[in-house]
């Protein structure tokens, strides 16, 4: 993999805690992942708590019947594990009878399959011999003892690789979910730019991954997909160095490292880009006004931290009082941790209970949390922002920076609105 | 294994979490891996606390589980009881760490904790659910708590009517209520109005609001109200067994059921009932039902599915206080399902016992009623099928946490069921008339349905329709003149009638079924 060049001595080293962890677990993943894939199915082997962690994480997405669901262990699998092989193979095929528009099946491992040492990639084999032809079994860990939140969508998408099909032409291949309306519109300037060749993973078709090989230049629309792009660099693929399309000057910079990458002129780029700029930049300036000086502190969650808070310090001017993540990948974050300001505090991992004691001696005007925080710490009388809203609205690309910057506005505009005496 | 897409209930410690954080003064610290922390919004989101669940998760991860969780687990005790200070502790596990069997209860039980009191819980997570939990957790606190005071064996029991003799007012404790439950907080207010009224003290509130130190006074009460039996109902048991605490097992949720309670609260307690109670005077609900404008209400098809008490007191309520024609009565909670089964059966219908709620839109389907009453699983269930629904259960929603007064029992209680479940259904007329005068020429753009762009759905219920006559064996079907009959028919029926007539031309034998036969089964059904 391309080692970074970035010099990162300005930032004071991250603090690094142990304990309880405020996150979701690798399974809430699968509510924007089943949305990308609409011909593939989420099963989730494992307990009444998966289901109701993604029915709780889902929330009001409960209209229609969904295309993710649990196979609940019962005591008797846990008993013998050759019963519940037959379980699953039982389960599985009154699925495929139920939903026969369904091309990709995800076995999605949790937590208690992990500890019964259930093997799901044993049962994608088998699976995918009784069903040959009709539907392509692939297993994935979306378990809390593994991975959390966004790690899901990396171990997903890791579990796809190993089928793409091998092609050594050269194109451009953007990994990580994206709004299909903001993949449209960032493949359309990516024409524009004169990339020809654009791809996706996860496709909008689970059955059409896109050709990977060694004219494959491989850039990240979403910075936790650690796993991901080394199996990609493994089949050849090279890594682009860049920052991630949060804000105007970040989704510049990604789409001008990636122009670069593919042989693009400058002038071109900038041709391209300077306009979006100017525009960009003009969506953002109202809110930029409301945020502007304001102290921010984001708690870990989609690890999207590191780059959103230099979207807010560089663009929007606030400033950071603290920047956690649960996971930090310096390989990945280099380019973001090069733009943070000069001694920005950042945090890996967490202990909610003294993250929270911080975050009362600092009274910041904003907090970033996840929704099981951001009440308590409303009632105390801090504005927050629940991070969960990051992971499921458009918000890449220039075009989206005064959306994104509106987000954490808004919850300072309404402190301001509200009166009652 | 089982398939599941959505549950009615979550996993037994989240029945746990319900009763630690609706209590004060009680910390639950839960051996559960990363991620576990999800059921925290439970309570911040939809019941918009203020604060966080009284809950420390250990946090396990795979790398730990190498070495030693059971140390993690004692920190994590030592940690909470250091920074919480609770006057009681809860300590428990989730579905992994009960695989992982590190025994926290016991660890804890080793562990100096200052000499607050402990509770074991072992809830076993593959094999119940929520609402077990809740009545497990709450029934194992109070057994800790109370054993101190247990009678001796053979000791007389408690008399419900020493009130008397005591020269004082009777009371009685409130069991049951809490977090995520339907409307718990206003039932309590309304109850304990209620209770005043008739010279009745209410002791002990719990778990909702109740402090350690408040379960210890609990056989100091005459009697105990079994509110919510899901939650309640084996703590009551056991006080009754124990001290001689009697239950009142009546649910004051509609008119009749109020009175009810009354009365058997009364003979507990050995008090006088006032001959006339008045129960027109105390609520409007039997005025409202009575007035000429519920006329139209007469014989409404109703569905309900809820959780076992809240199905059964709609159940009563619609068929009786309301006059619709029940079509369709089920429960998620298997624990009464003996009741449930047995007013169906009274109702002429066949329960509904499943959380499946695809089986239950299904029926819902096939029921074709005109209201639904249901949790948040059957609204959208109803949704889809565009027909009126309220919500009178949890699971619900925020939208189900009102910021008004609405409790569901006694007579305040009647007040607010009348408007909430006659209100969607005034929408459904409405959405008819709109059919109606859809083309008259007042009506254009501007009246738009309040279900939204898209519904109702009514293809829904008439799309299966073409399927289930190939089924029959394809030598069915509508002339030209039959489906314009048809289609005259209001949409939330229409799909019921079409079935109604398919069933009487194949009865006949009829190949093609045209508006006369739509009209002859039309006679044949109205009875």
């Amino acid at each position: 993999m391309v080692s970074s060049s970035v010099a990162q001595s300005s930032l004071p080293p991250p603090l690094k805690e142990s304990g309880q962890r405020e996150v979701f677990c690798g399974l809430t993943s699968i509510v924007w992942l089943h949305r990308r894939m609409p011909d593939a199915f989420f099963l989730v082997v494992g307990s009444r708590t998966c289901a109701h962690l993604i029915q709780s994480a889902a929330g009001v997405m409960i209209f229609a019947e969904p295309r993710f669901g649990t196979a609940i262990l019962g005591e008797r699998d846990l008993a013998g594990l050759a019963d519940a092989n037959e379980e699953l193979d039982r389960l599985v095929a009154q699925l495929l009878e139920r939903r026969p528009e369904i091309r990709t099946l995800f076995l999605v491992g949790s937590c208690p399959s992990e500890v019964i040492k259930l093997d799901l990639a044993k049962a994608s084999e088998r699976l995918n011999q009784q069903h040959a032809g009709r539907v392509t079994v692939i297993n994935y860990t979306g378990s809390g003892i593994e991975t959390t939140f966004t790690q899901g969508e990396d171990s997903a998408l890791q579990a796809l690789v190993p089928l793409m099909p091998k092609g050594d032409q050269p194109q451009l291949l953007i990994a990580g979910t994206l709004a299909d309306a903001v993949e449209d519109r960032l493949v359309g300037l990516f024409h524009k730019l004169g990339i020809e060749r654009v791809a996706s993973l996860p496709p909008r078709r689970s059955t059409e991954l896109p050709a990977v090989g060694p004219g494959t230049q491989l850039l990240l629309a979403q910075p936790y997909l650690s796993g991901t792009a080394r199996a990609l660099v493994d089949r050849g693929a090279h890594l682009i160095e860049a920052p991630y399309p949060f804000g105007v000057e970040g989704s510049r910079d990604w789409m001008a490292a990636a122009a670069t990458a593919c042989g693009v002129d400058p002038a071109q780029i900038d041709a391209v880009l300077d306009p979006l700029v100017e525009r960009g930049r003009r969506a953002l300036a109202p809110h930029r006004e409301v945020l502007e000086g304001k102290r921010l502190f984001l708690l870990p969650d989609s690890q999207l931290e590191p780059a959103l808070a230099r979207f807010l310090a560089q663009e929007c001017g606030m400033e950071l009082v603290e920047v956690g993540t649960p996971y930090l990948d310096r390989q990945l974050m280099a380019q973001e941790l090069a733009r943070l300001p000069e001694g920005t505090q950042l945090s890996e991992g967490q202990h909610v209970d003294n993250q929270l004691q911080r975050v009362r001696q600092e009274r910041p005007d904003l907090v970033v949390c996840g929704m099981g925080l951001a009440n308590p710490l409303e009632a105390e009388g801090m504005a927050t922002k629940w991070s969960i809203e990051l992971v499921f609205s458009p918000i890449h690309g220039i075009d989206q920076a005064g959306d994104l910057a509106e987000l954490f506005a808004r919850p300072l505009r309404r402190r301001g609105a509200l009166q009652f005496s | 294994m089982e398939l599941t897409l959505w549950t009615y209930e979550g996993p037994p410690h989240v029945g746990a979490m319900r009763i630690a954080a609706s209590m004060e003064g009680v910390h639950y610290v839960l051996h559960a891996p990363q991620g576990d922390t999800y059921a925290d919004l439970l309570f911040t989101m939809i019941e918009r606390r203020d604060r966080r669940p009284p809950v420390t998760y250990t946090t396990f991860q795979a790398r730990d589980l190498g070495g030693d969780t059971a140390e993690l687990v004692k920190r994590s005790i030592a940690d909470a009881v250091e920074r919480f200070q609770p006057e009681a502790l809860l300590v428990g596990e989730s579905c992994t760490a009960e695989l992982i069997q590190d025994q926290p209860g016991a660890l804890a039980a080793g562990m100096d904790l200052g000499g607050i009191p402990m509770v074991n819980l072992e809830l076993p997570a593959y094999s119940k659910k929520e609402n077990w939990g809740a009545a497990e957790t709450f029934y194992q606190l109070v057994r800790n708590l109370l054993k101190p005071q247990l009678p001796a064996p053979g000791a007389p029991k408690l008399d419900p009517t020493r009130w008397r003799a005591e020269n004082r007012r009777p009371r009685v404790n409130l069991l049951g209520p809490s977090l995520l439950g339907f409307r718990c907080r206003d039932d309590v207010r309304e109850l304990t109005q209620l209770l005043a009224g008739y010279g009745i003290d209410v002791a002990v509130v719990a778990p909702l609001g109740a402090r350690p130190a408040d379960l210890l006074r609990i056989p100091m009460a005459d009697a105990n109200l079994n509110l919510y039996p899901e939650v309640s109902g084996t703590v009551c048991s056991w006080l009754e067994r124990q001290f001689g605490l009697p239950a009142v097992k009546t649910v004051p949720i509609g008119i009749g059921a109020t009175v009810d309670f009354l009365r058997e609260l009364h003979g507990v307690l050995g008090l006088e009932l006032p001959a006339e109670l008045q129960a027109e005077r105390q609520s409007r609900l039997p005025w409202y039902s009575r007035s000429v404008d519920s006329t139209y209400l007469t014989g409404k098809r109703v569905f309900v599915f809820a959780d076992g008490t809240h199905a059964i007191a709609a159940a009563r309520i619609a068929s009786r206080e309301l006059g619709f024609e029940v079509v369709g009565l089920g429960t998620y909670s298997r624990e009464m399902a003996r009741e449930v089964r047995a007013l169906a059966a009274e109702l002429g219908l066949e329960a509904l016992i499943t959380d499946d709620y695809l089986a239950v839109e299904a029926a819902m389907a096939e029921a074709a009623p005109e209201l639904v009453l249901g949790t948040q699983m059957e609204r959208h269930s109803a949704k889809r099928l565009g027909i009126p629904c309220a919500v009178i259960s949890s699971p619900l929603h925020v939208q189900d946490v009102p910021a008004r007064y609405a409790p569901q029992m006694g007579w305040e209680g009647a007040n607010v069921i009348f408007d909430s479940w006659v209100h969607p259904l005034m929408m459904g007329l409405e959405e008819h008339l709109i059919g109606m005068f859809r083309h008259d020429f007042e009506f254009v753009d501007g009246h738009r349905s309040h279900l939204g762009d898209g519904a109702p759905a009514a293809p829904v219920l008439e799309e299966p329709a073409p399927v289930a006559v190939a089924v029959a064996g394809g030598s069915l079907s509508w002339s030209a003149d039959g489906e314009a009959e048809l289609a005259k028919i209001p949409f939330f029926v229409r799909g019921k009638v079409r079935k109604n007539t398919e069933a009487y031309a194949r009865d006949q034998g009829l190949a093609v079924i045209d508006s006369e036969a739509l009209y002859e089964a039309k006679a044949h059904y109205s009875r």
